[in-house]
């Protein structure tokens, strides 16, 4: 297994706080060494995933607390996004993960709509989980051209 | 006939909750001219910000003929919640038989428009001159 350092944030499932998930990330992934528009790629990427869980929070009486996890290696930053608040094996976590079906078709998570559509093309890779509250999972690597590999179609084409 | 009836709009929006340092996240000015509105938005739009912009920008009283500018030229960070503001806006407008213009993005804030495919959609003007250079 390579060796990474783990940084793990929890803020309150409240709009204000997207905010503060999201300049951690700013700070982590300057660390790493990403470039000015990678990062903001990244802010992007794990506002989304952390306002999905927010949203999902308001639809419950209480609430609850959200999950930013940051897995720093040499090559790239792995995030996990968890809406249930409570802490969890990031390893363990991420092997539960699968690729998550196409959200063009009615998902439960359609209702995030432009957001979902905008961390797969922001990210180099995005997996979702939702069994018991909604895991994201999302990995970016150092040095890579965006859309690498396939073109994705648009929301509206 | 054509005065220059001009009227300034300053809103701060700040949380009265849990703002401590004075610090700013959204701010809209809006300057209306005979049948053109134009909106300066500064700030963050984020799902925090993005309801007080979407009820400031539904304030405004839609006419036919309207025409309307949004100014994003001062915004330094926009997400999805942003785009669906705009996306709302922008149905409202289309509805009334008026006008949208959504200009002065940078690079990074027309990207958003051209990955979710809003651009072919909506009207939208990127900043002119050597944006690209600048942000190498």
């Amino acid at each position: 297994m390579q060796a990474f350092d783990y940084i793990e944030v929890k803020v309150p499932a409240k709009p204000q706080y997207v905010g503060v998930a999201r300049l951690a990330i700013s700070g982590l992934a300057s660390r790493l060494g990403f470039t000015y528009d990678e990062i903001e790629d990244l802010k992007i990427a794990a506002s989304e995933a952390v306002t999905n869980a927010v949203q999902h929070a308001y639809n419950d009486e209480k609430v609850g607390e959200v999950i930013l996890g940051c897995a720093l290696y040499e090559d790239r930053l792995e995030i996990v996004v968890t809406d249930h608040g409570r802490s969890f094996d990031f390893e363990e976590t991420k092997k539960k993960i699968g690729p998550y079906q196409d959200w063009n078709e009615e998902s439960p998570l359609r209702e995030g709509g432009l957001g979902l559509y905008l961390m797969e093309a922001l990210m180099d890779e995005v997996k979702i989980d939702h069994g018991e509250g909604v895991i994201v999972f999302m990995t970016k690597y150092l040095g890579r051209e965006r859309g690498e590999g396939h073109v994705k179609p648009t929301v509206f084409s | 006939m054509c005065a220059n009836i001009e009227m300034m709009m300053r809103i701060n929006w700040k949380n009265r909750e849990t703002d401590r340092g004075g610090e700013m996240n959204l701010q809209v000015e809006q300057v209306d001219k005979d049948l053109v509105h134009k909106f300066k938005i500064i700030g963050e739009i984020d799902i925090y910000t993005a309801p007080k912009l979407k009820e400031h920008l539904a304030k405004l009283e839609q006419a036919e003929g309207m025409e309307v500018e949004l100014d994003l030229s001062e915004v330094n960070y926009m997400d999805s919640t942003g785009l669906g503001v705009f996306v709302g806006f922008y149905k409202e407008i289309k509805a009334h038989n008026a006008k949208l213009v959504i200009k002065g993005l940078n690079q990074r804030l027309y990207r958003l428009f051209e990955i979710t495919g809003l651009n072919e959609i909506m009207e939208i003007e990127q900043i002119e001159g050597g944006e690209d250079d600048a942000s190498v």
